[in-house]
């Protein structure tokens, strides 16, 4: 039976990547752009792999331009830059975070915090232009978050759950200042598939949620919707909301046909939110309205990480010891 | 008093004299005015001797001549004469005044104005409410031994009114005297009657209801008990609230009931009534007192008839259960209840809707009694069920097995209620509801809880709304939250297009197998789960990718997957061994076929396999006689475009594409609908249909040592023939299927008379396929005997057999025969010199 009139329009087949990293010849296990390199124009990107070496690559060149090697063969499992200097913070499981010097072509360890966990957990930091800036690090208990200011490395506090609350080892942090107030929070997934609110100043909990059954993987945060987005090892995302009496509160879940998120990330722009999959794929939804766009179905074995760039190119690093880098939905 | 009877006696007969003979109407109104004095005329009660009197035939006489002379219309326009008249009718003795008024009506040959007349009249009397004037009279008079003819006569005429004036005026007959009118009139009159008869009972006067007892039996008798009761019952029920004598007169008057009506009334009753304690009002302990009511009661309501509501038989088991009297009896039918459901010969030949019914009032039964009366009869109850169960989960047909189930599981836990629960497996429907509902015991009280759905159902759609208003809120909320600047962005976000995300599966762990042979390895020896998992899934879609493959191992690849164990909780695993069956038997039906039919009747199998063999065997020659099924003539031709189809997107995208921009290009000059042909093709199931057939039809009268068709194991026997019939449909059109048919015929022919209606059934939706699927000349050619053969038994299960799936079928079959003989015999062609 033919209907007149147009068919519906068939969705566009699923993309491709846009160009492939290659050579980081280990497991990639993080990753992170730095905005755009003043002198050409392109940004770099920072891959760090299961062998302790962190690459950096021209995404012009398309080729590893450095390689540093300061995690004696231990896996790197966090980088960031600061935005004050050409400075490269990296997390390895030697328990050690380093802080590289790359300005002017120098590729050193200038300063390195002692890290008190082997566990997965991510660390944070929260920088302004100010010198100063703050770090936050899982701690020598095994829930505990240390909170360090840096550059001195004075320890601020540590964050410990009051007594008797089971929550399990800190699996993901993330430090966030609200606009209106000076005072730093804290978001905290745990172990127990809880997400919490700490009040760094005052060293407590403002509020906690259990949206997950399995322990959570990873988590980001919209400061301009109040919202944030959590992935787990289970089969869900939830979608959680910050009020103004500082109060989480789950907007939804949204289902996954596999179980197991490694790790997600916004966008800059606050459109599309990416994850990355223990199915080895890579999913894209559109931020507010959760609604599925894409999945990118390219590595062959687990993807444990997703970036954005500034200009909105995603990277996505897998067991597979490749990265790819897609161009979607670019910005208008 | 004596003194008065001459002088009464004397003016009938001068009024009779008068009204007979004399032209002068003067003399007429005198005398009659001198009766009417006499008599007591309006509102003054006459005495008794003179009603006596009153109740003679001259009286009877004067009335008839009134009668007759008021329909005529009274010579002359004498009103005063004429309402004289009237008032004897409608003011004086209401017994003698009706019949006069019937005889009037019934020497009428047919309508005219002086049967419209005297209808007018009866009308009148009606609506004044005689007819309880009427019933009093009698109800007094039975005090004395009363005249029995004179009786039994305002009896068949008050109840058979409506059918005496239908028959008199045809179709002018008045509303007043239709049936759903009349008898709710009568309902009310009888009330006020009743009324009477309390009122004199209270004032000291001896009464009796034998009159109202008649006419109420009588007209339930004529089945026009919802009429009746419909009235009588609330108007009881209200009036015998709190008030002793009331429910006296009231058991009195169903006690008196005639015994060939009991039935009839007490049927009705439990029908009308809203609940057990009202029913238990109305009649008292009429079922310990009245053999012939606790005949009706415990055997005939419960037995014999099944048409009744749940809620009639919940008003009659509730009524057993409400005295201590009759709580014996509500055990005896509980036993017997039981007895019946768990009878063999019960449950092979009552209908479903009996057994419904039966299983229903065990499990009410069960609700009313309590522990010690079950512990008394634990045994017997024991034994009964156990035997019921057996029974019930032998047969083949699956809404007796949960019967079966239902009621064990209620009955073992009431009679073992400290034991482990027994339980089935059955899915929960409408039906199973209900009866848990039943047994459930209810409220003392009795009030039907009716207020219980509505309230689940708010609970239910509370947390729901809860959360709608909550996501509501926090809605709102959000965009307050974020600066107002972003509208604009978030309405461009909505523009962007997912991509396709149609490849979105479930992860499969374990490497699928690429080959066919790999799959087969897989299956049939790999120790490793997850790759044995996968071959599972797999094998479908290798199966019909690579016929040629197949083919090389097909008999052996089917051998593996009939003895395919599930060894881990794998979803669907059914589903998918079958499939990947079917698709083996399709790829190489032959030989497949071949192997499994022969399976079919081997040693050592479970009923489970044989049945599954079966079912492939349908579900793939369903598949080879599909119009349209991709040949396999093109899959040989170009092997490569057959591998890519399963999975691939591209072609059919480049063909919609191709095809729209031809559209687009073209002009058309009809702008009807673009058909698409029907795909077609000749039936590939023609070549091989007999090896699917024969060998299965062949052998089911040998029976082996584990295996016994036409024995035990009926259920198989019942699914076979459902093959047989699937596969005979199924070869229409092919050349084999004449000599199929006949087979078919012949083995129907041996099983006709089988005892499972399950078998039946199969026998008779096979007698079906055959005449779908054998050419109509070839059937009357070659297979005329069996035709008739079959015509004659079809005719007979259409009509006689006990279940009711296999009349429709059986009349199903019956009008294909029609229909054939139609299609032979076109009424069009001339027959006869």
């Amino acid at each position: 039976m033919a209907a007149p009139g147009h068919p519906p329009p068939l969705p566009p087949p699923p993309p491709d990547p846009q160009f492939v990293l290659r050579g980081s010849q280990a497991a990639v296990c993080a990753l992170h752009f730095h905005g755009a390199d003043e002198a050409q124009g392109h940004p770099l990107l920072f891959s760090g792999c299961q062998s302790g070496l962190v690459h950096i690559w021209s995404l012009r060149t398309r080729r590893p331009e450095a390689t540093l090697d300061g995690h004696g063969g231990q896996c790197v499992t966090w980088l960031h830059t600061l935005p004050r200097g050409h400075q490269l913070l990296s997390q390895g499981r030697d328990l050690r975070l380093c802080l590289w010097s790359l300005a002017e072509g120098r590729n050193a360890v200038v300063d390195s915090v002692p890290l008190e966990s082997v566990g997965f957990c991510r660390s944070s930091i929260l920088a302004g232009e100010q010198p100063r800036w703050t770090l936050a690090v899982p701690g020598q208990g095994s829930d505990e978050v240390r909170i360090l200011e840096m550059p001195s490395k004075t320890s601020v506090c540590t964050l410990k759950p009051e007594q008797g609350a089971k929550l399990g080892m800190p699996m993901c942090l993330r430090l966030q200042q609200a606009d209106s107030s000076p005072r730093p929070l804290l978001l905290a997934g745990y172990e127990d598939g809880s997400v919490a609110l700490w009040d760094v100043s005052e060293r407590k909990v403002c509020s906690r949620i259990a949206c997950h059954e399995e322990p959570v993987m990873g988590l980001d945060f919209d400061p301009q919707r109040a919202r944030g987005v959590s992935g787990s090892a289970g089969k869900a995302l939830a979608v959680w909301s910050v009020d103004g009496q500082q109060a989480l509160q789950v907007c939804r879940t949204h289902p996954l046909t596999n179980p197991g998120i490694a790790d997600l990330a916004l966008r800059p722009d606050r459109r599309l939110l990416a994850t990355a999959g223990w199915d080895h794929r890579v999913r894209v939804f559109h931020w507010r309205t959760m609604k599925p766009l894409a999945v990118l179905a390219f590595h062959s074995a687990t993807v444990n990480c997703v970036a954005f760039a500034s200009d909105g190119l995603l990277a996505a690093g897998s067991k597979d010891q490749r990265i790819s880098v897609w161009s979607l939905y670019p910005r208008t | 008093m004596d003194a008065a009877r001459p002088d009464v006696r004397l003016a009938v007969r001068e009024a009779l004299h008068a009204l007979r003979s004399s032209e002068d109407d003067g003399r007429v109104l005198s005398t009659l005015e001198a009766l009417q004095r006499l008599v007591g005329g309006a509102g003054s009660p006459a005495r008794a001797g003179e009603r006596q009197e009153l109740a003679t035939a001259p009286f009877a006489a004067l009335l008839r001549d009134l009668a007759g002379k008021l329909s005529a219309g009274w010579p002359g326009p004498n009103a005063r004469l004429e309402q004289l008249g009237r008032s004897f009718f409608l003011q004086g003795p209401a017994g003698q005044a009706f019949l006069a008024l019937m005889e009037c009506v019934e020497s009428a040959a047919g309508p005219s104005s002086r049967l419209m007349k005297t209808v007018q009249l009866l009308a009148t009397f009606l609506s004044q409410g005689r007819l309880a004037a009427l019933m009093e009279e009698q109800c007094r008079q039975q005090a004395q031994p009363g005249p029995g003819l004179f009786q039994e006569t305002l009896l068949v005429r008050v109840v058979g009114l409506p059918d005496q004036l239908a028959n008199r005026l045809q179709r002018d007959t008045l509303d007043a005297f239709l049936p759903q009118n009349y008898f709710p009139l009568l309902g009310e009159q009888l009330v006020r009657a009743l009324q009477t008869v309390v009122d004199s009972l209270r004032a000291g006067l001896d009464c009796a209801v034998g009159f109202a007892s008649q006419v109420l039996g009588k007209v339930c008798v004529q089945g026009r008990q919802k009429e009746i009761l419909g009235v009588l019952v609330p108007r009881l029920t209200a009036l015998t609230q709190g008030s002793c004598l009331w429910q006296r007169v009231c058991w009195r008057l169903l006690e008196q009931v005639p015994n060939r009506a009991l039935e009839a009334t007490l049927t009705g009753l439990a029908e009308a009534v809203t609940g057990p304690e009202v029913l238990s009002r109305l009649l008292g302990n009429l079922v310990v007192r009245h053999r012939k009511a606790q005949f009706v009661m415990t055997q005939k309501l419960l037995f014999l008839q099944y048409r009744h509501s749940t809620r009639t038989l919940q008003s009659l088991l509730g009524y057993l259960a409400m005295d201590v009297q009759r709580r014996p009896l509500l055990v005896q039918a509980l036993k017997e209840l039981l007895e019946t459901w768990g009878s063999s010969s019960a449950i092979r030949h009552a209908p479903l809707a009996q057994q419904r019914y039966v299983s229903k009032a065990i499990l009410i039964c069960l609700a009313h009694l309590g522990e010690p009366e079950l512990r008394g009869s634990r045994d017997e109850l024991l034994a009964s069920m156990m035997a019921g169960v057996k029974c019930r989960l032998d047969s083949s047909l699956p809404p007796v097995r949960r019967l079966g189930m239902i009621v064990a599981e209620v009955l073992s836990s009431r009679l073992h209620p400290e034991g482990p629960p027994l339980r089935f497996q059955y899915d929960q429907d409408d039906l199973s509801r209900e009866m848990l509902a039943l047994a459930a015991p209810g409220p003392a009280g009795g009030s039907s809880p009716e207020p219980g759905p509505p309230l689940t159902a708010v609970a239910e759609e509370t947390p729901t709304e809860m959360e709608d208003r909550a996501a509501e809120t926090l809605d709102s909320s959000i965009p307050q939250g974020g600066p107002q600047g972003s509208d604009s962005e978030l309405d461009s976000d909505d523009e962007l297009v997912p991509y396709d995300m149609s490849g979105d599966q479930e992860l499969q762990r374990g490497k699928a197998p690429q080959y066919i042979r790999d799959c087969l390895e897989a299956l049939s020896t790999s120790e490793d789960v997850e790759r044995w998992e996968a071959a599972l899934r797999a094998l479908e879609g290798l199966v019909c990718r690579s016929p040629e493959a197949t083919r090389e191992v097909s008999v052996e690849l089917a051998k593996v997957l009939l003895h395919l164990q599930e060894r881990t909780c794998v979803a669907g695993f059914e589903g998918l061994r079958q499939r990947g069956l079917v698709a083996v038997v399709v790829a190489d039906p032959a030989r497949v076929a071949e192997y499994l039919t022969s399976q079919f009747y081997a040693l050592n199998y479970s009923l489970r396999q044989r049945m599954d063999i079966l079912d492939v065997l349908t579900l793939a020659a369903q598949e080879l006689s599909r119009p349209g099924r991709p040949g396999r003539t093109s899959q040989q031709g170009s092997p490569a475009l057959a591998a890519s189809q399963p999975g691939s997107t591209t072609a059919p995208d480049w063909r919609v594409l191709v095809e729209e921009r031809i559209r687009s290009k073209t002009r058309r000059f009809s702008k009807g609908c673009p058909r698409r042909a029907l795909a077609s093709g000749p039936n590939e199931f023609n070549s091989v249909a007999g090896h699917f057939f024969f060998p299965l039809i062949q052998h089911f009268d040998r029976p082996l040592v584990t295996f016994d068709l036409l024995g035990d194991d009926q259920l198989v026997l019942g699914r076979l023939i459902h093959t047989l019939g699937a596969l005979m449909y199924l070869a229409v059109n092919t050349t084999v299927a004449v000599s199929m048919g006949k087979a078919l015929l012949e083995f129907v022919w041996a099983l006709r008379f089988h005892v499972d209606p399950f078998v039946r059934q199969g026998l008779l939706s096979a007698v079906s396929s055959v005449l779908l699927s054998v050419p109509a000349e070839r059937l009357l050619g070659d297979l005329p005997d069996e035709l008739l053969e079959a015509r004659s038994w079809l005719a007979e299960v259409a009509e006689k057999d006990m279940d009711e799936d296999c009349r429709l079928l059986a009349v199903k079959s019956l009008l294909l025969l029609e229909r054939l003989r139609d299609k032979l015999l076109p009424p069009s062609s001339p027959v006869g010199p």
